[in-house]
This record gives structure tokens, C-alpha cells and sequence, in this order.
């Protein structure tokens, strides 16, 4: 697998490549529910709205209420898709989802838009940074961040054939796309974008286009980049951290997220506990963030590709 | 379907020995909260013996039958009574409260697999909503059935509670009847010395419920506002009972204190409390080694 075969063949959001998940999930199964707290058109649920408009349930700006009645549905057998930004979605009804869907155990979908720094102007009070730290610390919880708009939709229906509360993050920026419309979403598996054996560059979200581009960059150097997208957080695909570690023998982990709690820690678990290494964390570095233009913003808080590229050739460098 | 009892006396009965069965598990446990599971007895029998439609068979999903979510989840010594009394589960089982490998979770919940819950719930304020989704559900799939949810007095000033409270007479949902156990007590003192409810009724009422006030140890009232309650289906409008209700009541010394809402009685304590709730013929041996199996999850 050369880095060099991943191109992007346009630009989408990935909320739209989840609008028309949620659609495509409405037709195959009748007992799909979707609900939204007051924010249809940013979620893009109109689609489906309009073909099931009895299988929709807006909720108002009340999303405590939204996760309970989101359960209660789910209790009743509906498979239930809850839309609001990730911020809304995770820390303001963090007890919700932890008493009335995590630890009852109801198969609900909390699918998360705008999350991360990328949400843009509206600044940190909606820029979460810290959803998928609080997400994957409950138990039994999927944790899923697709990493352009194709996975997105196919990763609305893998969820739609798994039983079980799941968290789906995904953002609101144009995106490139570099995934197969029909790329069948596995959940818990890791995929290699590029084998290389000089470092590893494991990146989740919309940063793992970031990692593509740096690790083209680092291969005109000459130096051999292993590129991994880490789409499934939780359960985590150990098996294929561990193989890329044993290649490179040092690893970069990119996310726009926390340097706390996110997939940075989580790949430093599995590489402590097997083959500990030599590791770069890219991320934002213990901050709130702020109002400005996505790409701005990832050039501030150290998202960018140069960030990338140098916490390669620092952590090379460590070995 | 379940049986229904339809003797007011033999439901009185049955409200003793759910009375009993809380003590006894309290103590057992030495932790727990009989003051509202005791106001609640009598509430809680109406239902689950006479007032609700269930099925012989624990399905989760409900489907053409009552449901009960007891959005209050830290008087579970109540349900947990009932449950076993209406057969859900053996009644020796009621010996495993609180206890360690217990299906019987300080507050319920769904994780141990215990039949009769449908949610945990225990953080307050949320049982309600998970309610709601049900009311709704059975309202897309045509389903004949009611939901009931209970809550607390103290827990209304959650604000999730109306949130929930505003959605349920927007979406029509007459199939939805919420009791409040308006005893006027919690933790810190009364409602009125720690957050006051203020108009109670009035709130109700303005966000679009009908408002029942009635009395929730008087087994006449209560059987006869919640059967009633069901009577109000088509109108588009839920229900909400608000119970007036004695904490502790049936046992004097329980009675009018928040003193009592989460402690458990001595050995004394429990014997005098026991003697003024009727005879004893039916009331389950505690044994300590008893343990359930817990399903694997």
C-alpha cells in the first residue's frame, strides 16, 4: 500500500455524508427514529424527514430530555438516531447517557455533529474537544469518529446492524473525501492507508487526511511512513496498533481532540501494555479554542500537516 | 395476562404486606429508603395489583401492555416488593437487597437483568423522559397501552422534569399518566425549607396536563384516580396525579419527618414498626445465603 494511491476525489462535510446515512438507514429498517434538538438543517436530516416524517421526533432545545426519550424508544424496540452538535451531544447530558442508555443498556445512537475545533466561528463554547474521552470511558459504549463523508454514511449503517449504545462523532467543515461510496464500515477495525517501517502516524477523524498529506511529505523525504486510520476508538483495534508498532518501533497519534482522554491515550495503553515506544501525541495541548476559520484555528492549536510531519521526525529521532 | 384484584380490602392487604416486605429489606440491608417506599405502598399496589395490564411473561419492550418506570428509583424497596408479590421474580430473592452478586441494585436497574425494569434509574429526573420515549413509541405502533411514571416531589426541581413536561401535552401524549409522591419531604428538610414547589398544581397546568390531587394512602382515591386517569385517553392530554402522601406512613414513628428517607430501622425498631402493620402470615424469611443467578451481560 503506497500513501501516494490515497487522493481525494472532492470535498463534502461529513454531516452530509451522515444525512444521507440516516436516510438510506430510514429505508432499510422501519423501526429507525430519528430525533433533534433544534437543529435539523445543521445535522442535515432532511432527507428523511421528508420520506418518514412519522419516524421523526423533534425535540426542541431540551436534549436531557432527548437522550431519555431517545431510551424510552429504544426500550420500546425503535432504533433511535439522536442529532445535535457534539457538545450538546456528550458533556451537557453526560449523566443521561450514562444511567439511561450506557448502564440500561439501550441500543441508542447519539450521532454528533460539529465537534472538535473545525466547528469554526462559533468558537470553544461549542468546539468540544473532550466528547471522545468521555464517551469512551463508559462502558459498553461504541465510540466511532469516520474520517470523511463516504464513512460516514456507511458507518451510520453499521451502526444501524449493531445492538448497542454508540456515539458516532463527525464535523461540519467540507472535507476531502478519500473512501469508497459503498466501502462497507467494519466496527473495531483499524485500516492501513500506507506500510512504511520508519514511523507510525495513527489518526482518527477528519485528521487522518492531515496524517495522508504529512506522511506524503515525510515519504518525499525518504522517510517510511505506516499510516493508520483509527475510525473505531472504542472497541479499539489493538491488534492492528500493535502490528504497525512492531513495523516502526515509534508512533505519531493525530485527533482533534483533547491530548487528554482521546485516541492518543487510548493507542498509549495498548502500546505500554505490549511494545512501549517512543510517542508524539498531536492534539490540542490542555485548551479551550476559539473563533475563526477551520483551517486557521488547526494551524493554531498545532493540527496542521507541518505539525505532523515534525512530531514525526522528533519521535524518529527518540528511537 | 396478569390477575387484577378488584377488592379494595384485599388490595389494603396487600399494601401491609408490601409494607412489611420494606422493612424487613431495609433492615436486612441495613441501608435503603422506607420512608417514601412506605408512602408509596399503597400507590404502588393500586397499580401493579389492580390498576395496570400486564403481560404473564417479562418482555422488555412492552408491547400491548402497561408499563411502570419509577422515575424515583431510591425507593426501589416498593417495586422491588410488588414485583415479587405480582410473581416477576421469586420473593426470597427480596433477601438479596443491597446485597453483594444482588439483581436487587440499591436503585434499579436493567443491568442485572432483573424482570419488572425496563431502565435504571436512580439519578433523578430521567426516569420520566425515558417514559415519554415509551408514551411515544406505543403512540407510532398504534399500541393500546398506558405508561406510568412515577417521581418524586424533591425530584421536580430537576430541570429535565420539564423538559419532559413540556413535551408530553405538545406530542398529545394522553396515553402517559405521571404520579407525583407529594409527601412535602426530602433529604434536607421539607420542600418548602429546601426549594420550595411553589404552586404545584398551577405549574402542572400550564404546561398543558390534566391535575389530579388525591390522596395517596387512601387505597379508594388512589385506585380510583389512576383507573380513571385511563379513562382520559383520546382527549390528547396526559395526566398527572399529584399524591398527596404521608412519608412513612404505617409505621408512627416514620411518619411526618424526612428523618426517614434514607435510614434503615434497628432491630427495636423494626419489631414495633412490623407490630403496626397487621399480621405476619406472608413475609419472607430473610436468608442470607440466598443468592439468584446472575444472568451473564
Amino acid at each position: 500500500m503506497n500513501i501516494n494511491d490515497i487522493v481525494s476525489t472532492g470535498k463534502k462535510a461529513t454531516r452530509d455524508g451522515f444525512g444521507e446515512g440516516l436516510h438510506e438507514a430510514g429505508k432499510r429498517n422501519d423501526q429507525v427514529v430519528a430525533l433533534c434538538a433544534d437543529l435539523l438543517g445543521s445535522l442535515k436530516m432532511e432527507a428523511f424527514i421528508e420520506d418518514f416524517p412519522d419516524r421523526f421526533v423533534q425535540m426542541g432545545i431540551a436534549e436531557a430530555n432527548m437522550m431519555g426519550v431517545a431510551a424510552g424508544l429504544a426500550t420500546a424496540g425503535k432504533i433511535p438516531f439522536t442529532g445535535t452538535f457534539a457538545n450538546f451531544s456528550t458533556g451537557r447530558v453526560y449523566d443521561q447517557i450514562r444511567q439511561s442508555i450506557a448502564y440500561s443498556g439501550k441500543n441508542v445512537k447519539i450521532c454528533a455533529s460539529h465537534a472538535g475545533l473545525t466547528l469554526g466561528e462559533d468558537g470553544a463554547t461549542h468546539q468540544i474537544l473532550e466528547d471522545i474521552g468521555m464517551m469512551r470511558m463508559l462502558p459498553g459504549m461504541t465510540v466511532i469518529c469516520p474520517i470523511d463523508a463516504n464513512q460516514t454514511k456507511n458507518a451510520v449503517l453499521a451502526l444501524l446492524d449493531h445492538e448497542g449504545p454508540a456515539y458516532l462523532r463527525f464535523g461540519r467543515p467540507d472535507w476531502p473525501v478519500f473512501t469508497g461510496a459503498d466501502e462497507p464500515f467494519v466496527i473495531g477495525k483499524a485500516q492501513i492507508l500506507g506500510s512504511g517501517t520508519d514511523v507510525s502516524i495513527m489518526a482518527t477523524g477528519l485528521m487522518v487526511w492531515n496524517a495522508v498529506e504529512a506522511a506524503k511529505e515525510l515519504e518525499a523525504q525518504g522517510i517510511s511512513c505506516d499510516v493508520i486510520s483509527i475510525p473505531t476508538i472504542k472497541p479499539l483495534d489493538e491488534a492492528a496498533i500493535v502490528a504497525s508498532l512492531a513495523r516502526t518501533g515509534c508512533v505519531v497519534t493525530v485527533e482533534e481532540h483533547q491530548i487528554n482522554g482521546g485516541l492518543g491515550d487510548a493507542v498509549a495503553h495498548v502500546a505500554a501494555k505490549n511494545t512501549a515506544c517512543p510517542m508524539e501525541f498531536v492534539a490540542v495541548k490542555d485548551s479551550f479554542g476559539e473563533s475563526g476559520k477551520p483551517m486557521d484555528l488547526l494551524k493554531k492549536y498545532g493540527l496542521d500537516v507541518p505539525d505532523i510531519v515534525n512530531a514525526a521526525l522528533k519521535v524518529i529521532k527518540r528511537k | 395476562m396478569r390477575e387484577k384484584v378488584k377488592d379494595i380490602n384485599e388490595l389494603k392487604k396487600i399494601a401491609s404486606q408490601v409494607r412489611r416486605d420494606v422493612l424487613h429489606m431495609v433492615f436486612n440491608a441495613s441501608s435503603g429508603h422506607p420512608g417514601g417506599s412506605l408512602g408509596c405502598a399503597d400507590f404502588m399496589t393500586a397499580l401493579y395489583f389492580r390498576v395496570m395490564t400486564q403481560k404473564d411473561e417479562f418482555h422488555m419492550d412492552a408491547k400491548d401492555e402497561d408499563v411502570f418506570i419509577m422515575s424515583n428509583g431510591h425507593i426501589s424497596p416498593v417495586l422491588y416488593s410488588v414485583l415479587a408479590r405480582k410473581g416477576y421474580f421469586p420473593i426470597e430473592e427480596l433477601s438479596t437487597f443491597r446485597k453483594l452478586n444482588s439483581r436487587l441494585q440499591g436503585h434499579p436497574t436493567t443491568h442485572e437483568g432483573l424482570p419488572g425494569i425496563r431502565t435504571a434509574t436512580g439519578s433523578l429526573g430521567q426516569g420520566f423522559s425515558v417514559g415519554v420515549g415509551m408514551a411515544v413509541a406505543k403512540k407510532m405502533d398504534k399500541d393500546p397501552g398506558f405508561v406510568f411514571v412515577s417521581t418524586g416531589d424533591g425530584e421536580l426541581q430537576e430541570g429535565q422534569i420539564w423538559e419532559a413536561a413540556m413535551f408530553a401535552p405538545f406530542h398529545k401524549l394522553d396515553n402517559l399518566i405521571v404520579t407525583v409522591d407529594w409527601n412535602g419531604q426530602q433529604i434536607d428538610g421539607s420542600n418548602d425549607h429546601v426549594l420550595s414547589l411553589g404552586d404545584l398544581e398551577g405549574k402542572w397546568r400550564s404546561f398543558g396536563w390534566r391535575v389530579v390531587v388525591t390522596d395517596g394512602n387512601d387505597m379508594e382515591s388512589i385506585v380510583g384516580a389512576l383507573e380513571n386517569a385511563k379513562k382520559h385517553v383520546g382527549t390528547e392530554i396526559p395526566t398527572v396525579i399529584l399524591m398527596r402522601t404521608n412519608m412513612g406512613y404505617g409505621v408512627d414513628y416514620m411518619m411526618g419527618t424526612h428523618a426517614w428517607h434514607g435510614k434503615a430501622p434497628n432491630k427495636e425498631q423494626l419489631d414495633k414498626g412490623l407490630l403496626q402493620l397487621g399480621t405476619a402470615d406472608n413475609d419472607f424469611v430473610f436468608d442470607e445465603n440466598y443468592s439468584a443467578p446472575i444472568p451473564k451481560h
